[in-house]
């Protein structure tokens, strides 16, 4: 799609701020648990933060999202407050969660993040569920529903989508086609060469764009978004990105041919947008300013995780049900 | 079918038609509900039992919604709208067909309110029926309540009743909690007393239909009848037996049973499920636990063959549990 104009240039800072929230996160995560500060599971997210930040950028806080346990990008995209997810990652009481949910399980009803599973594709029905309320309720509310290529190969994929297609429900299907489930490349275990070609399949209005594009991005984002408001139903978008990093921290990603890292790499998004923004007249004095924010906010955040304490542990005879549970 | 009268109203119902009644009391007290399953509109024929018949002429089909078949889809859907405020009523058409949904039950429904600190709850009913002896064969019969008892964060439910199952649906239909309201598909058609329209039975409560002070018999849904047919011929021989009816499986009245057995000295837990690893193990474990040196004998079991549910009439009628069972295992604690 090169023939997709810029976004404006206040949608483009939108974006490259969000985005830059995302890396700055995925690094100093990565560097706390390489220290031994934090000992977590953690799925780096580092090469995929335009997808996210272009996609939320197109959406409201009171809008539904569902995304999976590599959603560090999603969640923060969509606006949880650093400090309250910092400390969720590291299983405090302060946490997002109580503790009980950790990295893998976010949950923020305010900024409409109302599930993260752990679950490949499992994600997928329940979006239809918060889709299927806001069509009940006339809310103009979307559901984004994220997950990765590897989710298209689960039966709650075509069971979920079949049914968004069959009522029209006001959802968005983000597959963000980082071209690796797991260790698995994606020719090795998907029959269909693309994922739009299952999304047609099923009747669903369906777009493929490269989702490293700022401008690109958020205009897929956008039409879907209107799409759906309007009452016409679901799309599945697939934004084409990458993972420069294996599938969770510890991994080095091996089974990655070189040549494809690196020329990955090359195509790093976060660099490009921010050249976008330069040659924008954007001042690279306002660019540095906004990174000087994020970091300050990352900074704040991962100290406030690392000095809160942990829950009781009885706390886990809280939330079972409704009444505190017998011991 | 709708809900009752006050006059006019029938003195006797169907099992099948408390349930209908329940959801219809449930739909006209709270916009909120919502049913979704295969075939439940009155276009697809109001449920392949009829349960749902008449609801969505009276409710309409965006609050009764016939759906693919798609058991993932059904409850993932459950689950989402729980999420923000609904309170769905999930039909899945058979028990065996729970096996498909189990990701969205175990992982989903059950734990999104811990895992999210208790931000969300999922309110949702997942009402299914199931029951052996009417030969459909290993894939239409199961009782697998014992599974989705193991898992914390889930209600499971069995009435014996037409009376409990309105009062235990309602009351599940509007717990905070996701629950799994299971009925006996053989028994859908038996006949008894008419509920007045507000009757409600919580849930977590147990019933004791029948006192008696020799021996109690723990049971639930189906086991209820065979108990009291047990315990009327053994009347007879002046062995007197008491029904605990649980009602509600999970979380199970432990009170109302060790009180029972307290007094009897003597259990026999009853379930049509398969006997090993059921839930007669996890009750009799229980009353070992607590009352071990009262006990006349070692708490017995009932259930039925460690073999999937067979399909001839003479080898589902062997594996199945049965009266003669019960009053197997009676004689043989009480000597």
């Amino acid at each position: 799609m090169s023939d997709t104009q810029m976004a404006d240039k206040d949608v483009l800072i939108d974006i490259f701020t969000r985005a830059d929230l995302i890396m700055q996160s995925d690094i100093k995560f990565r560097k706390m648990i390489g220290a031994g500060q934090l000992q977590i599971v953690y799925y780096p997210v580092r090469g995929q933060e335009v997808v996210s930040a272009a996609m939320m950028a197109a959406v409201n806080q009171e809008d539904y999202l569902v995304t999976i346990y590599r959603g560090l990008h999603d969640q923060l995209a969509k606006g949880i407050p650093s400090k309250d997810l910092w400390a969720e990652f590291a299983g405090k009481m302060a946490g997002t969660c109580k503790g009980k949910g950790g990295p893998m399980h976010i949950t923020h009803p305010e900024t409409g993040v109302m599930v993260t599973t752990g679950i490949v594709g499992s994600g997928i029905p329940i979006a239809n569920g918060l889709a299927l309320a806001s069509q009940l309720e006339k809310d103009n509310k979307v559901t984004v529903c994220c997950f990765g290529d590897g989710a298209s190969n689960i039966g709650a994929f075509h069971e979920g989508l079949n049914m968004a297609q069959v009522w029209k429900l006001p959802v968005i299907f983000l597959c963000q086609n980082n071209l690796y489930s797991e260790h698995t490349p994606m020719a090795f275990a998907t029959s269909s060469e693309t994922i739009k070609q299952r999304g047609d399949g099923l009747g669903m209005r369906s777009v493929r764009v490269n989702g490293n594009d700022a401008s690109e991005m958020y205009a897929a984002a956008k039409e879907a978004v209107e799409y759906a408001r309007a009452g016409n139903g679901p799309t599945l978008i697939e934004a084409m990105t990458f993972r420069f990093h294996g599938h969770l921290l510890g991994d080095t990603g091996h089974y990655i041919p070189e040549a494809e890292m690196e020329q990955a790499l090359k195509d790093d998004p976060m660099p490009i947008l921010r050249q976008q923004l330069l040659d924008m007249q954007i001042s690279e004095a306002d660019i540095a300013a906004i990174e000087a924010k994020n970091k300050e906010i990352i900074d704040e955040a991962a100290q406030y995780a690392l000095d809160a304490p942990y829950p009781p542990g009885d706390e886990y005879r809280i939330d079972v049900l409704d009444v505190e549970i017998a011991a | 079918m709708s809900t009752p009268e006050t006059k006019d109203a029938p003195k006797e119902i169907m099992f099948a038609q408390a349930c209908n009644m329940a959801m219809a009391k449930a739909m006209a007290d709270d916009p909120k509900v919502i049913l979704l399953g295969e075939d439940i509109a009155d276009e697809q024929g109001g449920g392949v039992f009829k349960v749902t018949a008449g609801l969505s002429e009276q409710f309409g089909t965006d609050r009764v919604r016939s759906t693919p078949i798609s058991e993932q889809a059904i409850v993932g859907a459950a689950v989402g709208s729980a999420l923000v405020g609904y309170k769905p009523v999930a039909e899945i058409m058979l028990m065996n067909f729970i096996t498909v949904a189990m990701d969205q039950i175990v992982n989903h429904a059950a734990k999104l309110r811990f895992m999210s600190g208790g931000q969300t709850s999922v309110p949702l009913t997942i009402r299914t029926t199931t029951g052996a002896g009417t030969g459909l064969g290993g894939q239409h019969s199961d009782m697998l309540e014992a599974w989705l008892a193991h898992v914390p964060g889930l209600k499971v439910v069995a009435a014996s009743n037409p009376a409990d199952a309105y009062g235990l649906l309602y009351s599940s239909i509007m717990d905070p909690n996701p629950v799994i309201f299971i009925e006996n598909t053989p028994t859908y058609f038996t006949k008894g007393p008419a509920p007045a329209p507000d009757h409600v039975v919580p849930l977590g409560k147990a019933s004791v239909p029948r006192e008696g002070t020799d021996i109690s018999l723990i049971t639930y849904g189906r086991g209820v009848g065979a108990s009291h047919a047990v315990a009327e011929k053994l009347a007879g021989e002046d062995i007197s037996c008491e029904i605990v009816d649980l009602r509600t499986i999970a979380p199970f009245d432990e009170e109302t049973v060790l009180k029972s057995v307290a007094k009897t000295k003597a259990a026999v837990v009853v379930h049509e499920a398969v006997k090993n690893f059921g839930t007669g193990a996890e009750i009799s474990s229980r009353i070992h636990e607590e009352l071990f040196s009262e006990l006349k004998g070692p708490v017995g079991r009932v259930g039925s063959g460690y073999a999937p549910v067979p399909f001839s009439p003479a080898i589902e009628k062997a594996w199945m549990f049965s009266e003669e069972d019960i009053e197997r295992e009676i004689r043989k604690i009480l000597g």
